[in-house]
């Protein structure tokens, strides 16, 4: 069953009730997920959270231990990878090296004898404005060469699916911005259906319509990137995809309209429509960039709430914005982004200050209280990332 | 390379031509050597082949000559030989290569897994040359003997003639060139198989290749230095193997080798300048091959 043919536009691709397991853990607990042809979808999570592993099911280098995978409404679970109108570009580029770049691009035309395939695979080096280079070998060229040689040898065969394992992460900052438009103009120009796996968000956000955050073997949350971003569900989702200040607190007062929590002796007022739990002990947040600064203290309004006096421990210039860390008494460190409007950093460490954000801006977490607070809000995703894996890594060793 | 910067040494200033000659003479144990135990033998082996013999001496007395018809006296003496011999090594390394393939790909590749089987594995592949290879030929010799359990349950089965022979027949040598290197040609073919990278193979699966055409087109390019690195290993010594062929072990009459023939020539007959002509031609022939077959499987950085 050689897929002879192009894809004539991506395919929906849909997994239901998988499971992976691996001699001693498991990869993917249940996972369910459909992604609509077309669509530029991002699988994010941090290493070792089951996204590459989703990944190699689909791509049909790993066999599930359960569930079923479709594509285009066809059932390919049993198929072997080669039959899968699946390409993929990997982490390493895995290119040919024993073959040129124009030998390593026209492999998959070769193998499904379509007709002219040193022509088809010149167009694809053109699209990756690399023909010229087409008779090098790849370990000629440089890391972005080779990402580009790679995605050229995956998008000539015109599948209805792409995969895209981190392909990105080797390359430098600059070029992986670069990249990023480019995959993305790509992907608009051929209306192929792209799943991305990568555990940096800002990639995830820039290019694709849907995201889904993964964790633990499960998807935590999925929507379109700003949906995700403005209204996170879980501490982990608003602690990954970008960063947060969350506060634990009792809900004290319940109006239709919001919740009041009380946490450090401070009252933090949430949308009720922006929370997830609505009575006992709940995680609320912001995000940080909503957050304003004040040298003074500001007459108190119904409709921002105000947490201070505290003293800012650090501040790091960042250019455009200066991050401010503030000791808040009773609720720990709050985090401030505040744009560089005027000259400078407007204050220094040691400054007594007071923050205020619009009550709508704030957010109310599903997760039960013990979790939150877990991490600290000053933690960079990294930081995070990295925490994540050392506590999958003892549960997976507790298993 | 040293002796490029001696070369250049005259263009460049003072410092690098001491360099050079630092170079030179840490060089000059290695050159020493090389001058003593292979140019010397070799200009007497061609200085050999030319001889005459001498005009009143005894038996095994020559002279030195321009005697190159020597050359083509061998020839005609012994091409039977001269072709047989390149046959059964040519035989033995692609039967060698058949065997040892499916087995270096198992140990270096499937049981990445389990390292603990993969050492297991090797020190059986390397276990034979604990013993002595003459040992283990001739204790081929008695297995295959006509008296041999084996060769005599063969012959009550009724699948080789009665009076049919195992030994001193040509399966027979090939039999023992084959057995004798396999573990020349696992080895080199082990350490390539052995850095081979799994993500090519995935690759290629994803584009569409079967399990066979990745094998065809990735496996097999990607291990090609082994591959020649393994042939060369068999074939050379295989081709001027003279213990396998000898009739003291796996040979008879009719299955004589070069090797043979050059010990039966130097020993024997003492007929040096027939000998030193043919162990120039197996030289020269294998020197050629190998040029030629390194040329076309485009492994030239081995040399």
């Amino acid at each position: 069953m050689v897929v002879r043919e192009f894809a004539e536009r991506g395919a929906d691709l849909e997994l239901v009730g998988i499971q992976k397991r691996f001699p001693g853990f498991t990869a993917i607990e249940s996972l369910d997920l459909t992604i609509p042809a077309g669509s530029f979808f991002a699988l994010l999570g941090p290493s070792g959270c089951g996204k590459t592993t989703t990944l190699r099911l689909v791509a049909g280098l790993e066999e599930p231990t359960q569930g079923r995978i479709l594509i285009g409404g066809k059932d390919v679970t049993a198929t072997k990878s080669h039959q899968r109108p699946v390409n993929t570009v990997f982490q390493s580029y895995a290119l040919f090296p024993h073959m040129t770049v124009l030998e390593n691009v026209a492999f998959g035309l070769k193998r499904r004898r379509i007709g002219d395939p040193l022509g088809k695979a010149h167009e694809a080096l053109r699209l990756v404005e690399l023909d010229h280079l087409a008779q090098r070998r790849p370990q000629q060229l440089s890391g972005g060469q080779q990402q580009r040689v790679a995605l050229a040898r995956a998008i000539v065969n015109r599948p209805a699916l792409l995969l895209l394992d981190e392909p990105l992460g080797a390359l430098d900052l600059k070029l992986r911005r670069q990249m990023q438009l480019e995959l993305k103009s790509i992907q608009e120009e051929v209306g192929l259906t792209f799943l991305h796996v990568t555990h940096d968000q800002e990639e995830a956000m820039t290019m694709a319509d849907t995201v889904a955050v993964m964790n633990k073997g499960a998807i935590e949350q999925m929507g379109a990137p700003e949906v995700l971003y403005e209204l996170p569900r879980t501490t982990f989702v608003a602690n990954f995809l970008g960063q947060s200040n969350l506060f634990t607190g009792a809900v004290v007062a319940t109006t239709g309209a919001a919740i009041t929590v009380e946490a450090g002796g401070s009252r933090i007022v949430v949308p009720t429509a922006r929370a997830q739990r609505h009575q006992g002990e709940v995680t609320v947040g912001v995000r940080p960039e909503k957050v304003v600064l004040h040298l003074e203290e500001p007459t108190a309004t119904p409709d921002r709430n105000l947490l201070g006096p505290g003293r800012i421990i650090d501040v790091s210039f960042s250019g455009v914005s200066t991050q401010y860390i503030i000791e808040t008494p009773g609720l720990g460190t709050v985090l401030v982004f505040a744009q560089n409007v005027g000259m400078g950093p407007a204050a220094a460490v040691g400054d007594e200050v007071w923050v205020s954000w619009d009550v709508e801006h704030g957010f109310g977490l599903d997760d039960d209280p013990a979790e939150a607070g877990r991490f600290p809000a000053d933690a960079s995703t990294r930081s995070i990332a990295v925490q994540q894996r050392e506590a999958l890594v003892t549960e997976l060793e507790e298993n | 390379m040293a002796f490029a910067a001696f070369a250049t040494a005259e263009a460049l200033p003072q410092a690098p031509k001491r360099r050079s000659r630092i170079a030179l003479f840490l060089l000059l144990p290695g050159i020493l050597y090389l001058v003593l135990f292979f140019l010397t033998p070799l200009v007497s082996l061609v200085l050999t082949s030319l001889q005459a013999p001498s005009e009143f001496g005894d038996i095994g007395q020559y002279d030195y000559a321009f005697n190159w018809q020597n050359y083509v006296a061998v020839v005609e003496a012994y091409l039977p030989h001269i072709l047989r011999s390149f046959g059964y090594a040519l035989v033995a390394t692609v039967l060698a290569l058949l065997f040892s393939y499916p087995l270096a790909y198992f140990i270096g590749v499937k049981a990445r897994r389990w390292p603990l089987l993969q050492s297991l594995m090797l020190v059986l592949v390397i276990a034979p040359f604990f013993i002595s290879f003459l040992l283990r030929t001739l204790a081929w010799k008695q297995i295959l003997s006509d008296e041999s359990f084996i060769i005599t349950s063969l012959k009550a089965l009724s699948l080789m003639a009665p009076d049919g022979h195992f030994t001193g027949t040509p399966f027979a040598v090939i039999f023992g060139l084959t057995y004798n290197f396999i573990p020349f040609m696992t080895l080199p073919l082990y350490s390539t198989l052995e850095r081979l990278d799994t993500r090519y193979l995935e690759a290629g699966s994803d584009l569409y290749a079967n399990a066979f055409t990745v094998f065809r087109k990735i496996t097999i390019p990607l291990s090609m230095p082994g591959i020649v690195a393994g042939t060369l290993l068999t074939f050379i010594p295989a081709a001027g193997d003279y213990i396998n062929a000898s009739r003291d072990f796996l040979g008879g009459p009719d299955t004589q080798m070069m090797g043979n023939v050059i010990e039966a020539n130097f020993l024997v007959l003492q007929n040096y300048p027939a000998a030193a002509a043919l162990s120039i031609i197996l030289m020269a022939v294998i020197l050629v091959f190998v040029g030629v077959y390194v040329k076309r499987s485009g492994t030239e950085d081995l040399l």
